[in-house]
């Protein structure tokens, strides 16, 4: 639409409203509406326009990212997931190596018992019992390959928490519209809620715990 | 005939029980006794100035002190610079063999490892036994 085109629209339009309303002085509302497009144009041009609109679109996209990252609970990462692994992982390295020393002690005490034993026999439990040392030596592989996926927890953790210091406050106010899923993800089972795997040794019960439990309930 | 005194006192550092277990049992097998542990280098050095030792196997990956930094303390001390030292890590990359050689060790085992070849590492470090 040209601006003579415009002119003639906008005349026709002041005319129909003259019509309608006979308080309104035609010449009022042009000088007003000449006054605001006079301060438009003299302080924001189009190319303003263009680039609030972008910046408008940016901080949009800024909000719903923030709005995404908040209810993926970052927070979560660092106060619940990432400790629980590294726990169960160290519960691990920990269950491995008792269970080699019990190992141990036994394999201990046959090699003992192979000074009692004929020549050839020794030798053949000797050879056994010196494949069992050898297997062994898993705790000690697994354990430094566990404390590296640990530190690697651990790296992940520091990245989120500056994450989570970058955004600040905002994420907080976030934080409470989404759901907590510091349990992980929900088992569909019947049982579901019941079944947590094994328990990190200072929270698990011991048998006599468990009897004495069974007892109160009788 | 033995040429090796199997009496000798060999010190094991590593930070794992399990691991110092496993050596000191297979060095019993060989028929070395007298065997002392140590869980890291500061440890282990300590124990190097209190005793004369006539081997060191040592772990690398150990902390404060590592078995790369134990090596290097060991072979700039003028009183234990020709004690034998092989180090046992499951640390495989060549630079890592190239930095044990470059700082003075005596072999190089890499874990997991069997009873055969710590027994031919302790021959080639110590002598026939």
């Amino acid at each position: 639409m040209t601006a003579a085109s415009q002119r003639a629209d906008l005349d026709a339009r002041l005319a129909a409203l003259s019509r309608s309303q006979a308080s309104l002085d035609p010449k009022d509302l042009v000088e007003v509406i000449e006054s605001i497009m006079t301060t438009m144009e003299g302080d924001v041009t189009s190319v303003n326009v263009r680039f609030l609109a972008e910046i408008e679109a940016l901080a949009r996209y800024i909000h719903e990212t923030k709005s995404e990252i908040a209810s993926l609970r970052p927070d979560e990462i660092t106060d619940t997931h990432l400790p629980t692994a590294t726990d169960e992982l160290e519960a691990v390295v920990g269950a491995t190596e008792k269970a080699t020393e019990s190992i141990f002690e036994a394999v201990e005490k046959i090699e003992e018992l192979t000074e009692g034993m004929d020549e050839e026999l020794s030798a053949k439990v000797v050879e056994a019992v010196t494949q069992v040392y050898e297997a062994c030596s898993f705790q000690d592989i697994t354990g430094q390959r566990i404390t590296k996926v640990v530190n690697a927890l651990k790296h992940i953790e520091t990245k989120v928490e500056a994450l989570l210091e970058a955004f600040g406050s905002e994420l907080k106010q976030d934080r409470g519209q989404t759901p907590d899923t510091a349990a992980g993800p929900v088992d569909q089972r019947p049982d579901g809620e019941l079944m947590n795997g094994p328990q990190l040794p200072e929270d698990a019960k011991s048998q006599d715990d468990i009897d004495a439990l069974l007892a109160s309930l009788d | 005939m033995s040429i090796v005194d199997k009496n000798m006192p060999i010190l094991i550092v590593d930070d794992y029980k399990t691991m110092l277990r496993i050596i000191r049992n297979l060095l019993k097998q060989l028929g070395f006794n007298n065997v002392d542990e140590a869980t890291d280098g500061s440890a282990a050095l300590q124990k190097m100035r209190d005793r004369s030792y006539g081997l060191v196997i040592s772990d690398w990956n150990m902390e404060p002190m590592s078995g790369l930094q134990l090596l290097q303390e060991v072979r700039a001390d003028a009183q234990l610079q020709t004690v034998p030292f092989i180090m046992v890590t499951a640390e495989s990359k060549s630079e890592n063999v190239v930095a044990a050689k470059q700082a003075g060790v005596t072999n190089y085992i890499v874990k997991p490892f069997n009873a055969a070849t710590l027994k031919t590492k302790l021959t080639t470090a110590i002598g026939e036994f």
